[in-house]
């Protein structure tokens, strides 16, 4: 226990003293899909064979139809979504002017859907939500990801980090203890991830369908036995700018396939 | 019930064409639980057959084994112009088809 006690000391002296130093250099930054056999590569990297297609698809048709009271379709007010939405996933999470809330680009979608469309509100995880997460997200491929930390944006990036360095659940782990301290080795016949939200929405052949990055950081939350928070929960929010502005630069690959 | 086909739009008389499918499917195996603990009735595809122009080219038979959305990739000979039909029918009962044309050139 005690020498236990010391590696995990250590670990902690090991985490950046400066402020906005980023826990891995921009330089060593791999994306999730480079801890992947070359089999999973290939199905994220085949426009054909990629199951997410199978929900851009979806969301580009869903795009284009009238929806709710207003009989309003997302065309209508943003057009070619090549051009409006191009780059936005890789701006997300992101500051809303008019409320002032920390939003991700589901959240952005539910708004829309409710405030302007006239819409039911989707369901989190609904395949309707996924969709056009998984649609809109497909604009950006390839851009990297540069959230601002800036402004309003900081006290949620700091609570972002906090959370991101708690130790929790009866692990007592953070997610800093796996994803910065010991990416690229394993945990029983997975190797750790560096921990990049890049591919998500994601296919992930455990769930057998494509999820958000909200259910991705569920799954940890379980996986070190702590209580899981619910969809839309603010501090999924706060770590999930941490988690975007900590893999800043590298490109988006939603809808990506991963284990 | 959805489905993707990559199918070549011409191709020379007599060429080996490659066809792929990705169809949209749970596959539900019929030992989950749902979030009451009662189980989810199986579902998965259990047939899927591929005619080209009326003459059955590809036929497979699937279980719960597979994986959700399965893909399947199959090679066939270029005769005629003409439809390539793709029919499915899963535990539910539902059927479903997609065509996609393809033109033969000499």
């Amino acid at each position: 226990m005690r020498l236990r006690a010391a590696l995990a000391a250590a670990l902690l002296a090991t985490l950046p003293a400066a402020a906005d130093e980023r826990p891995i250099p921009p330089h060593a930054l791999r994306s999730g899909s480079a801890f992947l056999g070359a089999a999973l590569r290939a199905q994220q990297d085949d426009e054909f064979a990629n199951p997410g297609m199978l929900w851009v698809e979806r969301g580009a048709q869903l795009w284009r139809a009238a929806a709710g009271a207003q009989r309003r379709s997302c065309a209508d007010c943003h057009g070619e979504a090549a051009q409006s939405m191009a780059g936005v996933a890789a701006r997300h999470p992101v500051i809303d002017g008019a409320s002032g809330r920390l939003l991700n680009l589901a959240d952005r979608i539910v708004e829309c859907r409710v405030e302007r469309q006239g819409a039911a509100r989707p369901a989190w995880e609904s395949d309707e939500l996924l969709a056009l997460v998984a649609f809109v997200a497909r604009q950006s491929r390839g851009l990297p990801l540069a959230p601002s930390i800036a402004g309003a944006a900081r006290p949620h990036f700091e609570a972002g980090r906090a959370l991101y360095r708690q130790r929790i659940g009866q692990m007592n782990l953070a997610c800093t203890h796996c994803h910065d301290a010991n990416w690229g080795r394993t945990l029983y016949a997975e190797r750790i991830s560096q921990g990049h939200p890049t591919a998500f929405p994601a296919y992930r052949l455990e769930w057998q369908t494509l999820g958000s990055l909200e259910r991705r950081i569920r799954a940890c939350f379980s996986g070190v036995r702590a209580e899981m928070l619910p969809y839309g929960a603010p501090e999924h929010r706060d770590l999930e700018l941490y988690l975007a502005w900590r893999a800043g630069g590298l490109p988006v690959e939603s809808p990506g396939v991963r284990r | 019930m959805a489905a993707r086909i990559q199918v070549p739009a011409e191709a020379r008389r007599g060429e080996v064409i490659e066809i792929r499918l990705l169809v949209r499917h749970p596959m539900e195996t019929g030992y989950r639980v749902n979030e009451r603990g009662q189980t989810i009735a199986r579902n998965a595809i259990r047939t899927l057959t591929c005619t080209y122009n009326g003459v059955e080219v590809f036929r497979a038979e699937l279980s719960p084994g597979i994986a959700a959305n399965p893909y399947l990739q199959f090679t066939t000979v270029a005769e005629s112009s003409g439809t390539l039909e793709f029919v499915w029918v899963d535990d539910a009962g539902e059927r479903a088809v997609e065509r996609a044309a393809i033109r033969v050139v000499e």
